[in-house]
């Protein structure tokens, strides 16, 4: 009886806070598929130059065009098939997988870096500087994130960078406005009070406060802002502002597709299958992050 | 009502000022000087350069050029395009027709099959029809559009033949032009088999164009459904003994409604860059394509005025259902 009693006050001890995140993302059967996914695509290219014999580059001029190996005249040495300058599909996917998490990654990390300082900024600050940075974020909100990443690439100059850049500017607001938000709420509440009255500094207050406890929302847009910035940065691609030929990004490796539409259809096919794939397991995750680090968002 | 319009409109005032701005500095920001992109390769003698940017009011402080840029544009002169020698509004103008056919042709799939999904998702929760829904709309979200339409194209145009590649309507027909829709042109002309011809051009760049809408909907409707029907008004109507389907197309619909249109009418942005993707794909003579075109042709004056106007519809569409959203809701209306 009393080994009983125990056990049972072992199980009601809280579980620690990366093990109760855990539980909730796990629950969450579509969002641990999305995890799993996203990590295989990033062994994957991490790995590429030992997972695939070919170079993304190479050009086997005695191989154009070879359909997938389980057709008719397809070979096993190229699974996936050849392009229309006899380069092997699948490695330049694997090789594509570093782009597109290249890209995500560049995106992300800025967007969310600046743009919440700029948030911490306009909610801690108030007055004129908040309203003058809301409203510069309502202008950029104002025009579709495609056509503005346009307009910046087409200052720029087309390619991979300039395209992150374009892209990182276009999600700048969400950021910004999530920050500003969670700042608004959080300085009115006690604990806050508490530490200002304690004698903590501004940066004090703003960072090590406050920031940590806004974190929550910021980390579920990061995780779907991975997503839209490899769907933006594939688009770009896609129509000649993006990575430029020859670099395997899975957008420019569709640019050319069109007109192989009528002979082979896996030039077209596998490219925007990752890209899909790829965000929708971000698109996933993020969900799943949601449910478990905002009980209130819960659907 | 009055002062809830008033402060609406007013907070749209510096926005619009902010993406002239934007467009402004657009043509600035790209190396080399507007005369020098217009004389092209070919390149320009000195005084002759000299002289074409005092014509332009180039040579002037940068403050008295965007003033002289916002006066054109409230005049209703949003410069010439360097290609066609034409104004870019008429140019704009003449395209919009075809975009505006698309992209309602577009919100119309994407509200008749994302509502009913959302609302039925929404009944059948947590059963498989929840999770088949939920999940093809996840799918749909995360659609690179421009790789769907290629692969609508592989499949109805190229494997079964049942649709044309790309334009608006057969070269056999000849349509006057009437209201610059081509459906309503087309059923309006005497040519048989026009109205046909204009539908299958239509029907596969509407669907690329509706995914995305779609899923959104879809998604907004089944949780807004969720929340209400969970209101004690909801159970109270069930309560009574009033047929299902009575109290949710009735009772839960009318309140759901409210954000879902929200997220309609946001939508706007979203089609316009899948505008930009989806007539480059099916050669759609619209303005995405115009202004994809105009930015690899370096027509610069076209891109600024079509960025602007484009910014301007999303503006004054997500405006307009900022008000409609007071009318409907009085609590937006009186809370601040």
């Amino acid at each position: 009886m009393s080994e009983q009693v125990q056990t049972a006050v072992i199980d009601l001890a809280p579980a620690g806070p990366l093990r109760e995140f855990w539980d909730y993302f796990s629950e969450n059967r579509g969002a641990l598929i999305g995890f799993y996914f996203i990590v295989a695509m990033l062994l994957a290219a991490l790995f590429a130059n030992f997972l695939t014999p070919h170079s993304p580059f190479e050009q086997y001029r005695d191989q154009i065009l070879t359909p997938p190996a389980w057709q008719e005249g397809g070979l096993w040495l190229y699974p996936l098939g050849t392009d229309e300058v006899g380069r092997d599909i699948l490695t330049r996917l694997l090789y594509g997988g570093r782009m597109s998490l290249f890209i995500g990654m560049m995106v992300v990390s800025s967007s969310l870096l600046i743009g919440t300082m700029i948030g911490l900024v306009a909610g801690y600050a108030k007055g004129l500087t908040d309203t003058l940075i809301m409203r510069a974020m309502d202008i950029i909100m104002a025009l579709p994130s495609l056509l503005l990443a346009l307009a910046i690439v087409t200052i720029l100059g087309p390619g991979l960078i300039n395209a992150a850049i374009a892209i990182a500017i276009t999600y700048l607001p969400h950021y910004v406005r999530i920050t500003r938000a969670s700042v608004i709420a959080e300085s009115s509440k006690d604990y806050v009070t508490a530490s200002r009255i304690s004698g903590a500094g501004v940066w004090r207050l703003m960072f090590i406060t406050i920031l940590p406890n806004c974190m929550a929302p910021l980390i579920v847009q990061a995780s779907l802002g991975f997503s839209n910035a490899i769907l933006d940065a594939a688009a770009l691609g896609f129509i000649g502002l993006g990575a430029q030929p020859p670099s395997p990004e899975w957008g420019s490796m569709l640019a050319g597709a069109l007109e192989f539409i009528q002979r082979a259809w896996w030039v077209v096919t596998f490219p925007g299958l990752m890209i899909l794939l790829t965000v929708l397991a971000f698109n996933l995750m993020g969900d799943g992050l949601r449910d478990a680090l905002d009980p209130k968002m819960k659907q | 009502m009055f002062s809830f319009l008033l402060k609406r409109v007013s907070i749209v005032i510096p926005t619009f000022l902010g993406v002239t701005l934007l467009t402004f500095a657009l043509i600035r920001l790209i190396p080399g000087d507007p005369v020098e992109l217009m004389a092209g390769e070919r390149g320009i003698d000195p005084v002759r350069h000299a002289k074409l940017l005092a014509e332009m009011g180039l040579d002037q402080p940068l403050l008295v050029q965007y003033w002289n840029y916002l006066s054109a544009i409230f005049h209703g002169d949003l410069g010439t395009s360097l290609v066609t020698r034409e104004p870019v509004l008429r140019e704009f103008f003449t395209l919009f027709p075809a975009t505006l056919e698309l992209g309602t042709c577009a919100i119309i799939i994407a509200v008749l099959i994302g509502l009913p999904a959302g609302i039925i998702a929404a009944v059948r929760r947590g059963k498989a029809t929840d999770y088949t829904v939920m999940g093809l709309s996840l799918t749909g979200y995360s659609m690179p559009i421009f790789w769907w339409g290629l692969l609508l194209i592989l499949l109805f145009s190229v494997k079964l033949g049942w649709t044309p590649v790309s334009g608006r309507i057969s070269a056999l027909f000849w349509v006057d032009e009437v209201s610059g829709f081509m459906l309503i042109d087309a059923l309006l002309s005497d040519e048989e088999g026009a109205f046909i011809s204009a539908l299958r051009h239509l029907i596969l760049p509407s669907i690329v164009l509706a995914t995305i809408p779609l899923a959104v909907i879809a998604r907004m409707t089944r949780s807004a459904m969720l929340e209400v029907l969970r209101e004690d008004y909801v159970q109270v109507a069930r309560a009574k003994g009033l047929a299902m389907p009575l109290v949710i197309c009735v009772h839960a619909l009318r309140n759901a409604l409210i954000p879902v249109i929200t997220v309609i009418g946001l939508q706007v942005g979203v089609l316009m860059a899948g505008a930009i993707l989806t007539e480059t794909i099916f050669s759609w003579p619209g303005i995405g394509k115009w202004l994809l075109d105009s930015i690899q042709r370096r027509d610069y004056p076209s891109v600024q005025g079509g960025i602007l106007l484009v910014a301007c519809l999303v503006i004054f569409v997500n405006l307009t259902v900022d008000i409609l959203y007071g009318v409907v809701n009085p609590r937006i209306r009186h809370n601040r």
